[in-house]
């Protein structure tokens, strides 16, 4: 398959949570935070490159919205092109991911940030539709290539 | 100020519920949902039970059920492009006929009043028509490919073969038969809300239509026929539908169902904000220009979003909703 972005641009990641005594304290509540989605997401793999989504600055911590008491997580994120075909595919492993990590209590949303995608209305509508969402995860092959996204490079190569 | 009383839950499916159906008698519940089951639900002394499991009819999410107008045949949708027709004549529900041709997931079916017709619709955004013939046979009388997008939800006219169909591509559509050829046309598109139409349900008379959008808003539509004193203008003798009321700034995410009750005529919404809502027109509104206030607001419903909302055929104010986090509920509205 023919790369559509060849040479797309590496930033830096980010370096890794402090923990503080606060944290490891298990009678402090401790509130889900942007961090912490960052945290879920940013290890996700881009389905072309073998770099994750954080290092092609795909997702970024700046770019995720957390309000832990009404149950809302809305995470926006940035196609590497404006004509990435591969957008909602990008959005369904975020959807995907944070999905299965996150209490059931929150609604998620995801869109792409805006500006950066010649399609991003039609994007962020079927990524908004959990009835096509919905039927999309029941798509055996769509949810493998989608799971593939998920597992972390690194988890990958730490085992290799 | 009315009040929503929570009567029962009833937790048995696995996963996502997504529509709920009264029978036409009012005494049973059918459900459907992500576990590819159809449960049947009766009244057992005081209590709502699980009577029925149907298992097997679907390989995939069974998005919608709708029970014939005589009770005795139940069809459901289901993302495996098929419809199966289910019926009790050997006793037990046994599924009899499945009805192919749609091209990927089915979303909504429903029979019309007569029970003579059956329509369905589908992520293909077509909308097919389905004669009942005898001996269990279904035939294609119609493929209606008016919409642009993914087809969410159809539903007939209380008293005449009229479909109206509601769509992705923002619009809903009211289709009839041409008398001349006997061909289904489109009559009517419905254009305002600015998102998908998740839903749509006629009042008693067939001659107002609500409808529920991702928007957040929801829209009542009047029929104008040819000729009307009113003066709205109508085309090629067919009637025409207005926007007359747009309730918005009640609803916080998508609104996914709408009710309107044909015994007390009030409207319920089911939306992911996890609530149910019920509106009631202002007594002595202006029929051209009516005002709906609402009565109820009952916060965390559901404790995700809530996808079905029908009110009872028989019993005024008995409501059943189904939702995300698995329950299905029955409320008494007391006004």
């Amino acid at each position: 398959m023919e790369l559509e972005n060849s040479n797309p641009n590496i930033y830096n990641k980010v370096s890794e949570r402090n923990i503080t005594a606060d944290e490891e304290d298990d009678s402090v509540v401790d509130e889900i935070d942007s961090r912490e989605i960052f945290d879920l997401i940013r290890g996700i793999n881009d389905p072309e490159h073998p770099l994750t989504l954080e290092e092609l600055h795909v997702v970024e911590d700046s770019l995720i919205f957390v309000d832990n008491r009404n149950n809302i997580v809305k995470v926006l994120f940035t196609p590497t092109i404006p004509h990435c075909s591969m957008a909602t595919l990008i959005g369904l492993s975020i959807r995907v991911k944070l999905l299965r990590s996150l209490p059931p209590r929150f609604k998620v949303s995801v869109e792409i940030n805006p500006g950066t995608h010649v399609s991003e209305n039609s994007v962020n509508k079927q990524l908004a539709d959990k009835e096509r969402v919905a039927a999309a995860l029941e798509n055996t092959h769509l949810i493998k290539v989608i799971n593939q996204c998920i597992t972390p490079l690194t988890m990958n190569r730490k085992r290799a | 100020m009315g009040k929503l009383e929570h009567i029962q839950t009833l937790s048995k499916h696995i996963g996502r519920v997504w529509s709920v159906a009264w029978h036409p008698k009012g005494d049973a519940l059918a459900t459907c949902g992500e576990d590819k089951t159809i449960r049947i639900w009766a009244k057992e002394g005081k209590e709502w039970v699980n009577k029925v499991i149907l298992t097997d009819g679907h390989k995939r999410t069974i998005r919608d059920i709708s029970w014939s107008p005589c009770g005795n045949y139940l069809a459901s949708a289901s993302f495996d492009a098929t419809v199966a027709i289910w019926d009790k004549k050997s006793g037990e529900f046994e599924c009899s006929a499945t009805l192919e041709g749609h091209e990927n997931e089915v979303k909504s079916v429903a029979w019309s009043k007569s029970g003579h017709l059956l329509a369905t619709c589908s992520r293909d955004k077509s909308v097919w028509i389905w004669e009942v013939a005898e001996d269990d046979e279904y035939e294609c009388a119609a493929v209606l490919n008016a919409h642009t997008q993914d087809v969410k939800k159809i539903t007939w006219h209380p008293h005449v073969d009229l479909l109206a169909s509601a769509s992705y591509d923002n619009t809903v559509k009211i289709f009839k038969e041409d008398p001349s050829d006997n061909d289904w046309i489109c009559i009517a598109t419905l254009s305002s809300h600015e998102s998908t139409v998740w839903s749509l349900s006629f009042d008693k008379t067939g001659n107002r239509l609500a409808t529920c959008s991702d928007d957040q808003t929801v829209k009542i539509w009047k029929q104008y026929l040819p000729n009307n004193s009113e003066g709205v203008p109508t085309t090629d003798g067919e009637a025409s539908w207005k926007c007359i009321c747009t309730l918005s700034g009640y609803h916080t995410r998508t609104v996914y169902d709408i009710s309107w009750c044909h015994l007390t005529d009030s409207i319920a919404t089911a939306c992911g904000d996890d609530i149910i809502r019920i509106f009631k027109e202002d007594e002595g509104s202006d029929p051209n220009a009516p005002t709906f206030s609402l009565i109820n607001s009952a916060e965390r419903s559901h404790t995700q979003d809530v996808n079905s909302v029908k009110w009872n055929p028989k019993v005024p104010g008995l409501l059943a909703s189904c939702s995300d986090d698995g329950d299905i509920k029955l409320w008494n509205f007391i006004e």
